[in-house]
């Protein structure tokens, strides 16, 4: 049952024999014990567990990790650094977005997909595409700022 | 200042040598990594110890110690200004320690929005008398008098002779204070701790009032935060819980043979428990879910949903109180020429934390270590003290950040099931709910009905004025785990549950001459071990109870063909309540008139506007809703906010104003979508599509936040105020739009279609 897999992970080529029917992010925390992205409801409806698989922001805890053999894995430590932050890094900084921020990764992997492929988005964009991530602090205002000032920057 | 997630190794890698030391042996604390060593005798951890509150490093830098908790808002960065500015040294030399029984005092923890409001004045004492020490001990070494001395950055120096320093690292760096604090004796949040020194006066701050940011915000910006979640022991094995499918139902069986492909997978059964431990935490998932178990019967406990407000409303008071009584309410309705009446009714809710609750426990023979999201960890120790039957200094609690924490959400649980299974394995053992457990098992927020009467005389004035809620209480379990019976795994192992009848009158300043508000309490559903048992969700019967009062003055306000603003006002004579109701109407540019909107309903897309004012706690907070209803799907946008804020002294606007925003989403959220669904044997309501909440389309467009600053008055509560004022508001902005007024929350799509087509 148990496959070598091969991934690059926030930058590092990385093997880890697992099953490929274990979820991806089962496989990042346990197997590789990284603590980004979150487990949020094992069903694809919060996006707490948001990485991008070569660049495209996938929730983790549906995706095997046989599914993704090869990919490239970025999470929110991936995006960037203190030294070199991503914009929304730095927005999100300036907008102070967080409160709890176990919601981060959905949030930011998504609007980081967003920007790339759509730089300037409208308020309306922006929202289409957040759409089904879910923050219960209530910080949305906050990340509406944050985007947008991470699209202007 | 740096954030609370504060180690040994932490302490000496800032400041060179241990100043904090305690007396739990070493082996529990692997996961912190560094094994204590003593330097220097410490004074008991006591309140009555200044050192159990401020500590000055060999490097001058200060480290406080708070015994209360920030789930995000910033409430670590207030306490750290606070301080900072007391003691005269930079923010940035200050650390704020919360969250570890070993370290701090029990100040109550997360709870009431007391963070600044009780947490912040013993600390300011605190500060103030380690300044007024540190100053007394520089006037020896230096052989001047206290007044000739002044304090910069840590640096006291001779006033006119600024040669002549000694910073606080060199008077005390390292060392203890020795010092008495005059303690009232009480634990919690009424602890207060005083010294000798008189803090500064408002008008001497240079910190507090200044938006100082977050410094943890950046550590969970690059993802390097470590939550609960991420806590790993050495030899932890990996739980999931087992509840059963219908609720108040025993197991019967196990078939451990249903898991037999899946290796290395442990039952545990202790009483009606069932738990599956596992090395790997992918197989303890599995097992959970693959695991065959016989329940008992079931029982049939609930009523089904639509029957939930008859039966709060036929069922019998088992608790009752009236505490506001003012004139003759009875009489004076009979006399009045009119009488206004409505009813309103809101549901269960639950906390739906952003992740289920997750803890990790290493319990030994004499000795335990919890890793906790509680947001209360002084009470967690306390309860898993008693659960294992050790004494409470043997137990050390340590919070670290869990999954967003609004009240007594799933987190005491998840900490005593995991003490419970590691007593079992004799391992350490982490527990993480699943989704199902985390939304359908978390307690709740208590359904309930209210009622309110007014009687108006014939020139409309409110003659009479009466408000009665009834339903479940708000703490049928308490408000913290310091005892098993106020848990699941407690309530499932043989502790008997006590719940406190406990509910809400509306808080407000209206002065109607004769006045009546009081309260009953029902029996709840199923005595133990419920998924609808009840206890404290962000602003515990706020948002419910003031739905329905600030829904019912404004229905009292078009009865009697007045402005809602003003009809307010007429009867507000609290200046500062009247300020802040003004605050809010004036911003929003609010031009007198009363409801509906005469040009609301033009088209398919209506307009309105509506006004609410509560009270909380000393806390005064004021909005106005502007909705857009779709009338064709019902949808209700609430596009804009504008609120007014008075919680006396601000130690942080920025952080205030992202606390408000945040009150206000989450209460849109819980006005406009959420209900906690289910059936005669369990709870429906799982996931997110089962409890939906707020999605960032249904954010406003705008909240406009007016803070009033009152640094002459003591700072008041601020995590919690706004959210009670934000559902009436709604109600009220749907009635101004369309004339239907809505009295049930949530107020779905479904619903504003069903009551429009009724007119």
């Amino acid at each position: 049952m148990t496959e070598r897999i091969r991934l690059v992970v926030d930058g590092k080529p990385t093997l880890l024999d697992a099953d490929p029917a274990l979820p991806l992010l089962y496989a990042l925390r346990s197997e590789l014990g990284l603590n980004n992205p979150k487990f949020g409801c094992g069903l694809a409806q919060c996006g707490a567990c948001t990485v991008h698989v070569d660049g495209q922001p996938t929730r983790s805890c549906v995706m095997p990790v046989g599914a993704v053999r090869g990919k490239t894995i970025t999470t929110i430590a991936g995006l960037g650094t203190p030294d070199q932050p991503h914009p929304l890094q730095a927005a999100y900084i300036a907008e102070q977005v967080p409160q709890c921020g176990y919601c981060l990764s959905g949030w930011m992997m998504t609007a980081a997909a967003l920007l790339r492929d759509r730089p300037r988005p409208t308020d309306a964009q922006i929202r289409e595409a957040l759409a089904g991530l879910k923050c219960r602090c209530g910080t949305h205002m906050a990340i509406l700022r944050a985007v947008k000032r991470a699209a202007t920057s | 200042m740096n954030h609370a997630s504060f180690t040994r190794r932490d302490v000496l890698k800032a400041g060179g040598a241990l100043v904090v030391s305690f007396m739990m042996p070493g082996p529990v604390d692997t996961a912190l990594g560094q094994t204590p060593t003593t330097i220097g005798s410490r004074p008991p951890l006591t309140p009555d110890e200044l050192d159990s509150w401020v500590a000055v490093l060999p490097d001058g830098s200060v480290t406080a110690f708070f015994g209360k908790m920030d789930m995000g808002q910033g409430v670590d960065t207030a306490i750290g200004q606070i301080v900072a500015d007391e003691l005269d040294v930079a923010f940035d030399r200050v650390q704020v320690v919360m969250g570890d029984t070993a370290f701090t005092c029990n100040q109550g923890g997360a709870s009431g929005s007391t963070g600044i409001q009780n947490g912040g004045v013993t600390l300011r004492y605190a500060a103030a008398e380690a300044r007024r020490l540190l100053v007394e001990r520089a006037a020896q070494r230096l052989a001047v008098p206290v007044e000739k001395l002044t304090v910069q950055d840590g640096v006291v120096s001779v006033i006119g002779d600024a040669r002549r320093t000694a910073s606080y690292g060199e008077l005390i760096g390292g060392g203890h204070f020795h010092h008495k604090l005059d303690w009232n004796q009480k634990y919690g949040n009424p602890l207060l701790a005083k010294g000798q020194a008189a803090p500064k006066k408002p008008s001497d701050y240079t910190i507090v009032g200044k938006s100082i940011p977050q410094k943890i915000v950046t550590e969970k910006v690059y993802g390097t935060l470590r939550y609960v979640t991420d806590v790993k022991v050495d030899g932890m094995l990996h739980a999931r819980i087992i509840r059963p499918p219908a609720a108040g139902c025993g197991p019967v069986a196990v078939d451990e043979s249903s898991i037999a492909g899946i290796p290395g997978v442990r039952i545990v059964r202790e009483k009606e428990l069932v738990a599956v431990v596992a090395e790997h935490e992918w197989d303890a998932v599995r097992a959970a879910t693959t695991l065959k178990v016989t329940w008992a019967p079931p029982r049939m406990p609930f009523p089904t949903m639509e029957k939930l407000y008859d039966h709060i409303r036929e069922a019998k008071a088992i608790g009752r109180q009236v505490p506001i009584e003012r004139g003759d309410a009875a009489a004076a309705l009979k006399a009045a020429s009119r009488v206004v009446e409505a009813d309103y009714e809101w549901p269960f809710q639950s906390h739906a934390s952003m992740g289920p609750a997750c803890a990790v426990a290493d319990v030994r023979a004499d000795q335990a270590t919890v890793w906790t999201g509680s947001q209360k960890p002084h009470y967690g120790r306390d309860g898993v003290a008693k659960l294992l039957g050790l004494p409470r200094e043997r137990v050390r609690a340590i919070w670290v950040p869990g999954p967003g924490s609004y009240g007594r959400n799933d987190a005491g649980d998840a900490a005593m099931d995991a003490a419970l299974l590691s007593r079992r394995v004799g391992q350490p053992v982490r527990v993480q709910y699943m989704r199902n457990d985390s939304t359908g098992w978390d307690p709740k927020g208590p359904a309930g009905v209210y009622r309110g009467r007014a009687g108006l005389d014939a020139q409309g004035n409110v003659v009479a004025y009466e408000f009665f809620g009834k339903g479940f209480t708000r703490q049928d379990v308490a408000t913290n785990e310091s005892d098993p019976k106020d848990t699941l795994a407690g309530q499932l192992t043989g502790f008997a549950p006590k719940p406190t009848l406990i509910f809400q009158v509306p808080a407000e300043a209206y002065d109607f001459p004769n006045k009546r508000c009081g309260w009953e309490c029902i029996a709840p559903l199923l005595d133990r071990a419920s998924p609808l048992r009840t206890g404290h969700l962000r602003d515990p019967l706020g948002p419910e109870t003031h739905f329905a009062s600030e829904s019912f003055i404004d229905e009292v306000a078009h009865a009697a063909g007045a402005d809602p603003v003003a009809f307010r006002l007429k009867y507000v004579r609290d200046p500062r309540h009247a300020a802040v109701i003004k605050a809010a109407a004036e911003r929003a540019r609010w031009s007198p008139r009363p409801s509906p909107n005469p040009r609301g309903g033009q088209g398919n897309l209506m307009v309105g506007r509506g006004f609410s004012y509560t009270e909380r706690n000393g806390t005064i907070v004021a909005a106005v809703a502007e909705v857009e209803v779709d009338r064709r799907s019902g949808r209700v946008w609430a596009k804009k906010f504008t609120v007014a804020h008075d919680c006396g002294l601000i130690i942080n606007p920025k952080g205030l104003e992202l606390t408000i925003e945040g009150n206000v989403v989450m209460a849109v959220s819980r006005t406009l979508f959420e209900e906690v669904a289910f059936d005669h044997d369990q709870v429906l309501s799982v996931d997110w599509t089962s409890y939906p909440i707020l999605e960032i389309q249904d954010a406003p467009e705008q909240i406009d936040i007016v803070l009033i600053n009152r640094p002459e008055k003591a700072a008041t509560g601020a995590g919690e105020p706004a959210t009670r004022t934000v559902p009436a508001a709604i109600a009220n902005a749907i009635f101004d739009a369309t004339g239907v007024r809505i009295r049930r929350v949530p107020i779905t799509p479904a619903r504003v279609r069903a009551a429009l087509a009724r007119v």
